[in-house]
């Protein structure tokens, strides 16, 4: 479904992400884990076409996307959710407006059809229909979050979600729903899921495949055990603080 | 120092083709499909109505201000019955164009890049890529259609209402009839003056949006950098127009003064 090969780009002169290869086969879902900076969100920026390789290739479902045209470009992202670091919503609509967006911009459905669909998809990701007509900025941030979610969701009804640190910033709370949510997507829409994430606890919540970027590098593509076991310097560097959470899952999985 | 000379030229150079480069994408956006009807009816409403205002205000200052500086240089001359010639001199050929233009890079200029710049630096344009949507297409087109519909509209309501205020001047400080006045006008509203004080505007109106979008769309820098490029929009539109509006002047009288 995505393949990235020996990928190389960057914003200025220096490379941001160097010879970075891997692939996620449909129905798949993989978190990529690295220190800030490190060009996680690179990685998704790249998989949408929002920048091209300066070197590499990026498949999308077989279809090399570095060298493709806007307008082609433009129907594959179509065919894939984006759930922004900050939600990225539109902060000059409502929430229904919000949600509906794709909808009152690519279907010939009326106004009312598209507030029906906001609603349920609002319904789905477990926030208050009466919130449809008040703006983003009047939320939470684990709100925002579910609301770029439900927006995305309602788009294509995609079967590829990117997450771009979807719990950063949020209360425990919060942080549990947003989990809880994404994992419903895997397990009961069947969607996979790629989650670019620095908070290693919620990693583990989310996938059982992990891909750790160090600057700019794969340093691990694996499943949890192997990581478990990985000694490459940079993932134990990595991995050292969240010995806890390793231990956790150890437990709820293995024991 | 010469390095440094080199590298802003570099700097400047790359900016230009950039912008040449925005410009042709923004150009060729307003064809196909589909077409942002109703946020253009909402640009040329926000830049037409509500610049109304302002550009009432400076079309009435400043025409107040012309006639009677003029009226009172040409009453030495005993000639101030000609001054609704030189009102259409000055306001429909140069100021009108220019005040509009600068009123309006000033207030929608930087209201368009600060809302792009914001729209950028919180992801939403990626969002609308995410989307299938070109955001030049759906934010850029609409401006400039807006603009260039909003920015001659206004000018001829600036020059309108310079002249009305020239026309009071006239009337009860230089105490120059209404007749005369208006015939003044009417003389030197020839074709040729018409004409340039509407191809200005239209030239200034493509200067605003180009510069406006093209700053917006490549901001970076967070709240900060939205500041920054909100500013550099300003500036370098009303610049711009300033210099074009020179050399559209010096164009116009070398090749088509016969029909001034």
């Amino acid at each position: 479904m995505i393949r990235l090969e020996r990928v190389t780009f960057g914003y200025g002169a220096e490379p941001v992400l160097r010879d970075v290869s891997f692939r996620i086969a449909p129905g798949e879902s993989r978190v990529i884990m690295g220190p800030s900076g490190s060009g996680k969100s690179t990685i998704l920026r790249l998989i949408l076409g929002l920048d091209y390789p300066w070197s590499g290739h990026v498949y999308v479902d077989g279809r090399d996307i570095s060298s493709m045209k806007f307008k082609e470009l433009q129907q594959i992202r179509k065919r894939i959710g984006m759930v922004f670091q900050d939600g990225a919503l539109f902060d000059s609509m409502t929430i229904g407006e919000n949600v509906g967006y794709y909808l009152f911009e690519h279907s010939r459905l009326r106004e009312n059809e598209i507030e029906q669909e906001a609603r349920q998809m609002l319904q789905f990701v477990d926030l208050d229909q009466d919130i449809l007509d008040r703006l983003p900025e009047e939320l939470s941030g684990g709100m925002r979050r579910r609301v770029a979610i439900a927006r995305a969701l309602l788009s294509t009804r995609p079967k590829l979600m990117l997450f771009d640190e979807p719990t950063t910033g949020l209360d425990p709370q919060a942080t549990q729903n947003v989990l809880a949510l994404i994992n419903k997507l895997k397990e009961v829409e069947q969607i996979s899921v790629i989650i670019v994430t620095h908070q290693i606890a919620d990693a583990f919540k989310l996938a059982d495949k992990f891909v750790v970027i160090n600057q700019g590098r794969v340093v691990f593509d694996g499943d949890f055990e192997q990581l478990r076991t990985c000694e490459t310097p940079e993932v134990v560097e990595f991995l050292t603080p969240f010995r806890n959470s390793i231990g956790e899952v150890v437990k709820r999985h293995f024991i | 120092m010469l390095k440094k000379l080199l590298t802003r030229l570099k700097k400047f150079i790359f900016e230009v083709d950039q912008l040449s480069r925005f410009s042709v994408r923004m150009i060729l956006s307003l064809f196909g499909r589909p077409i942002y009807l109703a946020e253009t009816m909402e640009q040329m409403y926000l830049i037409g109505i509500g610049s109304l205002f302002l550009i009432t205000l400076t079309g009435i200052f400043a025409g107040q201000g012309m006639a009677l500086q003029f009226s009172m240089e040409l009453a030495d001359f005993g000639s101030k019955n000609y001054l609704g010639r030189i009102m259409v001199l000055a306001i429909v050929r140069e100021l009108g164009p220019t005040l509009t233009a600068l009123m309006v890079a000033a207030r929608v200029a930087a209201g368009i890049t600060a809302e792009i710049g914001s729209m950028k630096s919180s992801n939403q344009l990626d969002a609308l890529l995410a989307f299938g949507i070109d955001p030049i297409r759906k934010l850029a087109a609409p401006r400039l259609i807006a603009l260039v519909v909003m920015v001659p509209t206004l000018t001829v309501a600036c020059d309108f209402i310079a002249l009305m205020g020239g026309w009071v001047i006239a009337l009860f400080i230089s105490h120059i009839s209404t007749t005369t006045y208006f015939s003044a006008v009417n003389a030197r509203l020839t074709f040729g003056n018409v004409f340039i004080g509407l191809l200005k505007p239209f030239i200034f109106a493509f200067i605003i949006a180009f510069v406006s979008c093209y700053k917006g769309f490549t901001t970076s820098g967070g709240t900060k950098g939205v500041g920054r490029s909100t500013t550099e929009s300003v500036v370098i539109s009303s610049i711009t127009i300033l210099i074009v509006n020179f050399i559209i002047t010096k164009v116009v009288f070398t090749f088509l003064k016969g029909y001034l």
